[in-house]
């Protein structure tokens, strides 16, 4: 027969307390181990709203399913295409980053590169008219995630643009992303010059061929998971450093890039483009981390973040528990190192995708793999391992697939938890780049940012609104 | 270089590398020095000697990628040299690893993620914070103590659901007093250890109980706390059900104890049902009308074991002169103890006015001066919004004191004293002069145990020599009063 209440009554039990301190203190007097908890008032939501769903029976099976799909899914590169021979978008659409968003209330990058990808696809002549079109609606626009899409910072994604194609063998789940054009004046950027559109054609022209040609012919598909896993042993985070990624997807990729049938010239600067890019990788963690965010999409009475985006205007998130809903408020602008004399008050409010990096526990979550990232905002190797530490606490899982060394090969903190964002009131970490607030300025620095607490706020109403109607 | 613009400082190194976040880093300093106009230190890539050509700052001569361009301009020569001698240092430092942070956990889930067993939780946020906090106790397959109060019924039927799923159990909410294998939770004494286990609705009465079982050389295994309402209607009996089986499953538990005030009557009924199926023996001491003492049900359990009852420990009091007339005054902290002392009284004395009154008609409201029989349990929520419990703060009590004495109401002080971990360290001190001021013919039932921290000796005869009669048993302490009071009508 087992012991009565897990052994409780067979031996004196150590404590783990919250809240009044004389409490511990009298236990302490008698030689008990005692834990005091940190605790103070939660940072947001009711506390009918928390116990509600702190209380709800389904939670803690909802989150678990949720995490293990989570952990369970694969991300295999089997091909590159075309956006509109892959996606479900008409002709005259763009695709965006982020929760929804009109011309309106698009920022300066966002505005940059759909005038600059309105030029790639030829639907106007010049820059003017490209505006023009836009701002009629004459093109439609649409988050990436509405079509099992993500793309970096502006995102905008167009039908000539090439995609790496991914698929979850464990799931079978299909992620897209477009190729990564490299730093500075680029189109996710918000630049839309004649540089910028010489690089969109040649990506289209030359680079997307052969990298389709390159993967086709490849004997097995690449594990672009394990790349991941392996860059955070090799001081990336996958999310503002892709160094190491970047490198083993090319030595990856080389053999098979190099008996493409093309001309020499043109291998060349494929290979060239690759390795002069260090965030090459990014835009094959990100649909990565897209395949097993989508795993778990749709698990009732699951608290767990399925998105976390961005649009320039807004932050959005989604959650396992509700479905494709998106919870929004006024994006923040990352705090961080500029390029040249770029400053502060040249930065865009955060924008990008690439925060699904976080939600998969990679990016920010894993700063203590990458210490260099914490140095945008002046903090020192402690300030990564702490930051880490703290989103331990906000997520559901550690991520065995994906560990950190100097977190003595902890698997990265895996998961967020709307309810362990609203108790311990810290939000979640993100590393990101910067765009000029300026249409056509390109990227003016990198950094680090929160989401704002509004998205949080609001997934905890909408969750335990369910939680109610469900019980 | 120097002319109208200021001064100009453009090179390139070979052989030095830094990793391009550093140079930022080293960038954003120096651009913040006074004398610095604009400053661009980083790898010589093509995108930022595009940079630097926008700034005005292009090398000369062929720029690789992999040498180092320090580019910079300055108010004069003398802040350009320093400037470019602070790049230098700056690429220079090293900064230390320093120890790793430890993040303090925020919440009880966090604070069990690494713990062994066994682990107890104990919970003592505000209330409509503590169900959130239990759930992680549960959710992590530990027994848990909700001290605080206010939690919502609901809340608590809720985690004792989910605790009897889990096989844990939830003592509370709104229990003040546990012993866990000897380790004493709250309001709780140094008790010996002993075949006795308490499942307890009532803190005060676990802590009599324990306090004359302890006493008469018996010991407790447990005192699993309930809460006051689990034996509601509402709640069933959920952890008392899942406490009995537990004591029922632990080798060191011969007898139990069931100590509540009244239970709705379907849950008595259902308890009793459970309690019949045990191995192990179960005596209620339940406080009604009908069984208004907690020492005469210890004293059945002592017989039950073949335990010859004690005299319990008593000190004489010096009131020789009751007045005519007199009525009596209640002061408790102990909420079942001025229960058991009403129970007592009401038959002599007929109506007792209470805050916490047998009847509703007898109810004082918030006038603690009325006159009259009266009993007030100053450990009521409504008295102790926004201060301690009487048990640690008695400033509330002993204005009552005062009060009394200065009305010149003829009276006998019927009072409770409970030490134990959590309360007063030292409740005589504050008593003992209060008593002596007031003058008044003053009985104490005064609970606890010689291995408390504040001894019972020590407080006992300190509040003998203030004159006041002293009890261990609170049923006792009542009769005393009462005959006091009998004695002044004679």
């Amino acid at each position: 027969m087992p012991e009565p209440l897990g052994g409780l009554l067979a031996a004196p039990p150590t404590i783990v307390a919250a809240g009044v301190e004389v409490f511990s203190t009298a236990l302490r007097q008698q030689g008990a181990g005692v834990t005091d908890v940190d605790w103070r008032p939660p940072g947001f939501g009711s506390p009918e709203d928390l116990a509600q769903l702190a209380l709800d029976p389904r939670r803690a099976a909802a989150n678990r399913v949720a995490v293990e799909r989570v952990l369970a899914a694969g991300s295999v590169l089997v091909d590159v295409r075309p956006a509109r021979e892959v996606l479900d978008i008409g002709d005259r659409v763009l695709l965006h980053s982020g929760p929804p968003l009109t011309w309106e209330s698009a920022s300066g990058p966002m505005r940059g590169a759909l005038i600059g990808a309105t030029l790639f696809e030829g639907w106007a002549p010049d820059v003017e008219s490209a505006e023009r079109v836009l701002a009629a609606g004459e093109i439609a626009l649409d988050p990436c995630h509405h079509h099992r899409t993500v793309g970096p910072m502006a995102g905008v994604t167009s039908p000539s643009m090439w995609m790496w194609c991914l698929e979850d063998p464990a799931g079978g789940g299909q992620a897209w992303c477009n190729l990564n054009e490299g730093l500075g004046k680029v189109l996710r950027m918000g630049a839309f010059d004649e540089e910028v559109q010489t690089r969109l054609a040649w990506m289209r022209d030359v680079l997307g061929p052969v990298l389709s040609a390159a993967v086709r012919s490849r004997p097995e598909p690449l594990d672009v998971k394990a790349i991941l896993a392996q860059m955070l042993q090799m001081g990336d985070e996958g999310h503002n450093r892709n160094r190491a990624g970047s490198l083993m997807a090319l030595r990856e990729l080389s053999p098979s890039i190099v008996a493409v049938d093309a001309p020499s010239s043109d291998i060349a600067e494929v290979l060239r483009f690759i390795g002069g890019n260090e965030h090459f990788y990014l835009n094959l963690g990100m649909p990565t981390a897209k395949l097993a965010m989508d795993a778990a999409r749709g698990v009732p009475g699951s608290t767990m973040v399925t998105v976390l985006s961005r649009n320039g205007t807004e932050f959005g998130i989604q959650t396992a528990g509700t479905g494709d809903r998106w919870f929004t408020g006024p994006a923040n602008t990352p705090v961080g190192l500029f390029l040249g004399d770029y400053g502060p008050e040249d930065a865009n409010p955060d924008i990008g995708d690439s925060a699904i990096m976080e939600a998969y526990g990679v990016g920010g979550f894993s700063m203590a793999a990458a210490p260099a990232i914490v140095r945008f905002v002046g903090g020192s190797v402690p300030d990564a391992l702490a930051t880490t530490e703290r989103m331990y606490q906000l997520t559901l899982t550690e991520n065995p697939a994906m560990q950190i060394p100097i977190m003595g090969f902890r698997g990265s903190p895996t998961g967020i938890d709307v309810l362990k964002v609203a108790r311990t009131g810290w939000l979640p970490q993100i590393n990101t780049g910067m765009a000029g607030r300026v249409a056509g300025t390109g990227q003016v620095g990198a950094g680090l940012v929160q989401p704002p607490q509004q998205c949080f706020e609001l997934a905890l109403a909408a969750l335990a609104e369910e939680s109610r109607a469900a019980s | 270089m120097s002319d109208s613009q200021g001064a100009r400082h453009v090179s390139l190194r070979s052989g030095v590398y830094a990793d391009s976040v550093r140079l930022m880093q080293v960038s954003r300093d120096i651009g913040a020095r006074d004398g610095v106009r604009a400053v661009l230190v980083a790898m010589a890539t093509p995108l930022n000697l595009e940079l630097a050509a926008g700034m005005g700052l292009a090398p000369e001569g062929e720029a690789k990628p992999d040498q180092l361009l320090i580019a910079l301009t300055a108010t004069d020569d003398a802040e350009l040299t320093a400037a470019v001698a602070a790049v230098e240092a700056a690429l220079a430092h090293r900064e230390r690893s320093g120890d790793v942070q430890t993040i303090p956990a925020r919440t009880i889930g966090a604070g069990l993620a690494d713990t062994t067993d066994p682990v107890l939780a104990i919970i003592s946020v505000p209330g409509p914070y503590a169900a959130t906090e239990a759930a992680d106790a549960i959710a992590a397959g530990r027994s848990v103590l909700v001290f605080s109060d206010g939690v919502p019924v609901e809340q608590e039927i809720a985690l004792k659901r989910a605790a009897h799923e889990a096989g844990v159990l939830v003592m509370g909410p709104d229990c003040g007093t546990a012993i866990v294998s000897g380790v004493a939770l709250g309001f709780a004494n140094v008790v010996r250890p002993g075949p006795v286990g308490l499942v307890a609705a009532s803190g005060t009465g676990a802590q009599q109980v324990s306090c004359l079982l302890d006493a008469a050389g018996v010991g407790v295994s447990h005192v699993l706390g309930v809460g006051g309402r689990d034996l509601s209607e509402a709640v069933g009996g959920l952890a008392t059900l899942d406490a009995l089986a537990a004591l029922d499953a632990d080798p060191a538990t011969e007898r139990v104890l069931l100590v509540s005030k009244p239970p709705a009557a379907s849950v008595a009924a259902r308890v009793r049902e459970v309690a019949d199926q045990l191995s192990v023996p179960v005596r209620s001491a339940v406080l009604s009308p009908e069984s208004p003492d907690l020492t005469a049900a210890v004293e059945a359990l002592l017989g039950d074991l073949g335990v010859a009852v004690p005299e319990w420990p008593s000190r004489p009091g010096t009131a020789d002169a009751v007045p005519p007339g007199a009525v009596l005054k209640g002061f408790y902290s102990g909420g079942t103890l001025a229960d058991e002392a009403m129970l007592l009284a009401a038959p002599v004395l007929g109506d007792i006015r209470s805050n916490t009154p047998l009847r509703p008609e007898l109810d004082l409201g918030t006038d603690l001066r009325a006159r009259g029989h009266v009993v007030v349990d100053f450990g009521d929520d409504a008295l102790t919004v926004g201060r301690a419990h009487p048990m640690i703060d008695p400033t509330l009590r002993l204005e009552a004191i005062s009060n009394l004495a200065a009305s010149r109401e003829p009276a006998v002080l019927l009072l409770d004293v409970v030490l134990g971990y959590g309360a007063d360290p030292d409740p005589s001190l504050s008593l003992v002069p209060a008593l002596r001021a007031a003058g008044l013919p003053a009985v104490v039932a005064l609970v606890g145990t010689e291995g408390d921290p504040q001894g019972w000796s020590r407080q006992a005869d300190a509040l003998a020599e203030a004159g006041a009669a002293v009890f261990a048993s609170n049923a006792a302490a009542t009769r005393y009063a009462l005959s006091l009071i009998g004695d002044s009508d004679a």
